[in-house]
């Protein structure tokens, strides 16, 4: 469904990772894990096509993955359901209920952006996923500011993503109760010989 | 497209969405001129379309670094990257959105604010036209310098100095058919020459535009 061979990637210039490979099939969920500056977020940023490799290949990621990082892409001015429907007719969608469904957002849709707490933002920026209608979901530490009982509203929705012949590439330290490989990035640091010509600075 | 022009268009009218100010803008430094040049009716009338011209295009600027900045800090940006929507739509529709909110407002002031400063009557015509010709060109030009400078702290000044060069010509040719239709000269070449810059920089710009945009948020 996805796979990446060999890649090799750099975060301002200095590179980060090197000789990843790895490959989802459907229905799979794999976790990365490492210490902070290991490079999981500039891996996840590449596979969203949000930065082009040094070198190496990502295959099936383009139109096809939902991409969630630290910023959840909210409007304050405009109310919860005014922001689902503008990512849904992004995507080409214009169901939403589903989404407000498995967040349990419903109490919530007709409140400004701008007047959530952090963790019903997060919740938000996490139901926009289920709008895409994309296959791969690429998620940048998901669970930040969720309590448990929405950590458990989002391992569902994951599962039921899943169960739908989807996959996901998750950054994550904490566990989901889901069934996941791990991958360990740590041994693809890059070492200070890769850095002869890198460059991924368009004006350094 | 049309969902990101409405959302957008929703955003500038909502609290703190900034529509008007632009407005405000253009009435409050009109209303200076006569104030700072005094009381000659005849030497503002001479003025006029050049002082008009010149306070559109300082109250198009005053809006811009909001044009990509909040939609970069908020993360919009990102995933409006990885979404279906080519990047050269998406800032192309967000500068038919600026156009709406702050240039469409200043070519209907306009005329308002020509008799602030005695404009000739035939020069009410050809200044609105001239107008209405040459902003669209400031909105799109301004997306362009909006993505140089986004992702950078305080880039709103960097933004006026890297934009107002890039507005010379709409300037001068804008302002040229609004002298010569208020002098009840020939406006046909300036104005030939605005929509030629116009059309062009429309159909150019917005792909200048993604292409640093791109660059700017790796």
């Amino acid at each position: 469904m996805l796979r990446v061979d060999d890649l090799t990637l750099a975060r301002g210039g200095i590179p980060v990772l090197t000789g990843l490979s790895l490959a989802l099939a459907p229905g799979q969920a794999l976790i990365l894990r490492g210490p902070n500056g290991a490079g999981k977020t500039t891996l996840l940023r590449s596979i969203a096509g949000l930065q082009p490799p040094l070198s190496g290949r990502i295959e099936g990621a383009e139109d096809r993955v939902a991409y969630a990082a630290h910023a959840d892409g909210l409007k304050a001015m405009l109310t919860v359901t005014e922001n689902l429907a503008f990512w849904a007719r992004i995507f080409g969608t214009s169901d939403i209920t589903p989404a407000l469904d498995a967040f349990d957002l419903h109490g919530l849709a007709d409140r400004l952006a701008g007047t959530l707490s952090a963790g019903q933002k997060r919740r938000l920026g996490l139901a926009r996923l289920l709008v895409t209608g994309r296959p791969v979901w690429v998620l940048d530490e998901p669970t930040v500011s969720l309590d448990t009982g929405a950590v458990a509203l989002f391992a569902a929705a994951l599962r039921a993503h899943l169960a739908q012949g989807g996959a996901a590439l998750i950054a994550t330290h904490i566990d989901l109760g889901i069934e996941a490989q791990v991958l360990d990035i740590t041994p693809f640091r890059a070492s200070a010989a890769t850095r002869a010509g890198a460059s991924d600075e368009a004006f350094l | 497209m049309r969902a990101l022009l409405i959302r957008d268009l929703t955003l500038a009218l909502r609290a703190g969405g900034g529509f008007g100010l632009g407005l405000a803008f253009f009435l409050i430094v009109t209303v200076l001129v006569p104030f700072s040049v005094g009381p000659q009716a005849e030497l503002l009338q001479l003025i006029a379309p050049g002082v008009l011209w010149l306070g559109a295009l300082l109250a198009c600027l005053l809006s811009l670094d909001r044009l990509l900045a909040l939609d970069f800090e908020d993360g919009t940006l990102d995933l409006l990257l990885t979404a279906p929507l080519p990047l050269e739509g998406a800032l192309s529709v967000k500068a038919l959105a600026h156009w709406l909110t702050t240039g469409l407002p200043l070519v209907l002031a306009a005329p308002v604010l020509g008799v602030l400063l005695n404009l000739a009557p035939a020069g009410y015509l050809w200044l609105v036209v001239s107008l209405a010709v040459g902003t669209p060109a400031l909105s799109v030009i301004g997306c362009f310098g909006a993505a140089l400078t986004v992702g950078i702290k305080r880039g709103g000044l960097l933004l006026s100095l890297l934009v107002l060069p890039l507005y010379v010509p709409t300037l001068i040719f804008g302002a040229e058919v609004a002298r010569r239709g208020a002098g009840g000269q020939e406006v046909a070449t300036p104005l030939l020459m605005l929509a030629g810059i116009t059309c062009a920089v429309i159909a150019l710009m917005p792909f200048a535009s993604a292409a640093v945009l791109r660059m700017g948020l790796r």
